[in-house]
């Protein structure tokens, strides 16, 4: 649409836009977080919702703590192999469209407590991420970073088309929920998910 | 569930009024057949009320709590482990990560095991730049506490607020002397690690100055409250005998009248200079854990007030202690200190090499998470929830 | 507080049969520890906190150790026949202490304002008799702590209330914080690797990167 045809409608108080972008620019400026606090970076994500890096100016106001009325998940601190079937289970009972914040450098790779017996080492085994916060724990001004990226990914979202089947996903939003084993959790990581690259190195 | 409700239960019947025994109801809730009417419920690990991963096991009666078995683990990141595998001061940062929200008092308490362990005194200035973080650390905790108590009551989060302003103050002093707000790694064995920065005396004393305002206000606003006042008292009692017996420490244990505070008895560090009393409750119940903590910020106010005042110059750190290729002589230790929430002990075995053999911590909020269910027996679902909330729970520690 | 020599003496007055050692302690500034038998600990520990002037009344901490077996070289000196001729020759003697898991107890008391007193028990061996007596119908406090011992150690704690896992989920196998646990290998992504990391990775890069 022509960009002066645009001005001269809004100066008579009619506006123009895509039907995309008016579903986008509600979804993205009203994201519900859910409640979901772990260890560590949880305080700071109420550090964040609190008076002095208000996240409500964002639109994140609502912290909603059952799944089925939220549409962001932060998680937010360390996921051991116990939680694990916990987090995914409740990433299942979110209503699409749904994302995930790993924040933190626990909820990215396991972190400084890498080498454990009960650290998974990362949450995008299981479930798909959409913004990563390193940082232990990441500054309040870091997670309202994260959310305006993942702001101006949603914004850049398309109704129909490849965007569309990334929003419900060949599996429909679901997720399959490891159980727990003798010594690990089985299957220790989704296989269609988490795909770390190879490198080869000339030893 | 049966679909038709059986309304003649052939349950023993009691008169009405009675109060149930603790071992008539277990018995009952053994007894497991068809027409019992007890509900199981997990509340957790995800729950709005249960302060991090925690999971409670709660067999209910109606809304009576039957029984109560608290699960955890959910936040095992096995640190003991970990610690064996690296040196001393590799550990300094992951002591910070257990007790999430006081981490200047778990270094205190590491450092404070590891200086006897190899024989280390802190110099006079570190000793009391340990007391005003680890009291300024306390005011911070305290004051978020009774935010999170007051939210689980219901006061949907606006004492939190008031309660997070003040902490943000205290967080801007910490960043400024260690660089990190949360996450300090602030203690070594000798001293601390660097020395404070011109004008943070000064910053420090304003805050003291302003911080009984806020404390009056929070005070007025709540304490005579009658919701809180109908909510709390006489909600989760905990006898004298019990919390002595259940290794309770800390303001819990205050609460129910014990006189038992590490400052006093340990006198560790520099603590026997200051003046400053120990509150104490009469009745043990959610009220009195909550007042305990006014009364404690009060103290700690007197204490900076005069650590500030009386801070001398100097070297913070030991001159000749010595931080690379450090193995202190092999022996065992159990070093402890009273860190907000009760009790925090580091028990190490040194063998003589760079890597500690064993070491153990003794968190408090474990150990004082024993009595949760004699407090909750005979309560309704909404007390457990602000009992726990009493017990002042950290899951970093809990779990390790 | 009376010294641990002298509680000794007093522990061994008032529970007959008790086995009851100090064990030095390498840290000359801290105290020494008692380590008691098994049969009669109960009664032991029942006696230190009664008794008014003892009165230990608070445990403040309960420990698991894991030794393993260690080996020890002695010199000794042995008379040998060579060549005919009686003659001392020094030689060295392997001999192995077997491991054993323990449980040490730190106790206050707070009615009297003193303490520690160190108490510990000791488990004949690491693989088939890991059995120690609890002390929690003593102290409640060590209920957890002694769950905890259980759950990362294997001790069987015999008159504990509720003994089971308490930090692992319930069908989990092993013992975590035995010195010989091998963890699961799970196949950590690291763009850098070096060392033990590396050789770790090297199992998986055979397979094109993926395990």
């Amino acid at each position: 649409m022509d960009e002066g045809l645009k001005s001269e409608l809004g100066r008579q108080g009619i506006f123009v836009l895509r039907l995309e972008d008016l579903y986008n620019w509600g979804r993205k400026n009203s994201l519900w977080p859910l409640n979901f606090g772990l260890a560590c970076c949880a305080i700071e994500m109420i550090a964040a919702s609190m008076a002095r890096y208000d996240i409500a100016r964002f639109g994140a106001e609502v912290f909603r703590p059952s799944p089925r009325q939220a549409d962001l998940m932060i998680v937010a601190g360390t996921v051991t192999k116990k939680m694990a079937p916990q987090v995914v289970r409740l990433y299942n009972q979110m209503p699409s469209p749904k994302y995930v914040i790993a924040m933190g450098a626990c909820a990215i790779s396991g972190g400084p407590f890498k080498n454990g017996y009960n650290v998974l080492k990362g949450i995008d085994r299981y479930l798909p991420v959409d913004v990563h916060i390193p940082g232990c724990p990441p500054r309040p001004e870091a997670l309202l970073h994260a959310l305006i990226t993942l702001q101006e990914k949603i914004a850049g979202e398309r109704l129909l088309g490849d965007s569309a089947a990334r929003r419900e996903g060949p599996s429909g939003g679901q997720y399959p929920v490891p159980s727990y084993g003798a010594h690990d959790l089985v299957p220790p990581c989704n296989r269609e998910l988490w795909n770390p690259p190879a490198i080869q190195r000339d030893e | 569930m049966n679909a038709e409700v059986n309304i003649t239960s052939t349950r023993p019947q009691l008169p009405p009024g009675t109060v149930m025994s603790y071992h008539l109801q277990r018995q009952s809730a053994a007894g497991g057949d068809a027409e019992s009417d007890l509900l199981e419920i997990s509340m957790g690990p995800h729950h709005p009320s249960t302060h991090g991963v925690f999971r409670m096991d709660v067999v209910l009666d109606g809304e009576r709590v039957v029984r109560l078995k608290p699960v955890f683990g959910y936040l095992h990141r096995n640190h003991e482990k970990l610690a064996e595998g690296m040196t001393y001061l590799s550990s300094m940062p992951f002591t910070d990560r257990l007790d999430y929200f006081c981490s200047m008092t778990n270094n205190w308490a590491y450092a404070l095991a590891v200086e006897r362990l190899a024989g280390l005194r802190p110099t006079e200035r570190a000793e009391y730049i340990r007391v005003i973080v680890a009291e300024l650390t306390r005011l911070l905790n305290h004051a978020c506490l009774i935010g999170f108590l007051t939210h689980d009551m219901g006061t949907m989060g606006t004492p939190l607020m008031y309660a997070f302003r003040e902490r943000e103050k205290i967080l801007d002093l910490f960043e400024e002397l260690s660089g990190a707000r949360m996450m300090c790694n602030y203690m070594r064995f000798g001293g601390v690690r660097v020395d404070l920065t011109p004008g943070w005396v000064a910053k420090a004393q304003k805050l003291v100055a302003e911080f009984p305002r806020f404390l009056d206000e929070f005070e007025k606003l709540l304490t005579t409250n009658e919701i809180l006042l109908a909510r709390s008292q006489g909600v989760g009692i905990l006898p004298r005998t019990l919390a002595v017996n259940a290794s309770v420490t800390g303001p819990m244990l205050r609460a129910s009248g014990v006189n038992y505070d590490v400052r006093k008895v340990d006198r560790y560090g520099i603590y026997d200079r200051f003046d400053f009393r120990v509150p104490l409750g009469d009745h043990g119940d959610v009220y009195d854990r909550l007042m305990i903590r006014f009364l404690e910020m009060r103290e700690s106010l007197k204490i900076l007030h005069q650590a500030l005042r009386d801070l001398p110059g100097g070297p913070v750190m030991d001159p000749k202690a010595k931080l690379r290729s450090f193995r202190p002589r092999p022996g065992e230790v159990y070093g402890r200190i009273e860190a907000p929430k009760g009790e925090l002990g580091f028990y190490l075995i040194g063998d003589g090499s760079p890597n500690p053999y064993r070491y153990r911590v003794r968190p408090p909020s474990l150990v004082n998470l024993t009595v949760l269910e004699d407090m909750c027996l005979g309560h309704t679902v909404a007390d457990v929830v602000i009992i726990l909330g009493s017990v002042d729970i950290v899951l970093g520690e809990v779990d390790r | 507080m009376e010294t641990v020599e002298q509680i000794k003496v007093r522990l061994e007055a008032a529970v007959p049969g008790l086995e009851v050692e100090v064990i030095p302690n390498p840290n000359s500034a801290e105290q020494p520890s008692l380590r008691m038998g098994l049969t009669h600990i109960l009664a032991a520990a029942r006696f230190l906190r009664d008794d008014p002037s003892l009165r230990f009344d608070y445990a403040s901490n309960v420990t698991g150790v894991d030794w393993l077996d260690q080996t020890f070289q002695e010199r000794q000196r042995q008379r040998v026949l060579v060549d005919g001729a009686e003659r001392e020759v020094e030689i060295t003697v392997q001999r192995i202490r077997p491991g054993y898991l323990e449980a040490i107890y730190h106790l206050y008391s707070m009615e009297l304002g003193h303490g520690p007193l160190v108490i510990r028990q000791r488990t004949a061996n690491r693989t088939d008799q890991c059995r120690l007596v609890s002390l929690t119908p003593i102290w409640r406090g060590a209920e957890f702590q002694e769950r905890e011992i259980y759950d990362l150690y294997g001790v069987v704690f015999e008159g504990h209330p509720d003994l089971r896992r308490i930090l692992m989920w319930e069908g989990f196998q092993d013992f975590p914080m035995r010195k010989d646990y091998v963890e699961p290998d799970d196949y950590e992504y690291e763009p850098t690797p070096h060392d033990l990391v590396l050789e770790k990775a090297r199992l998986h890069y055979g397979h094109g990167g993926r395990s």
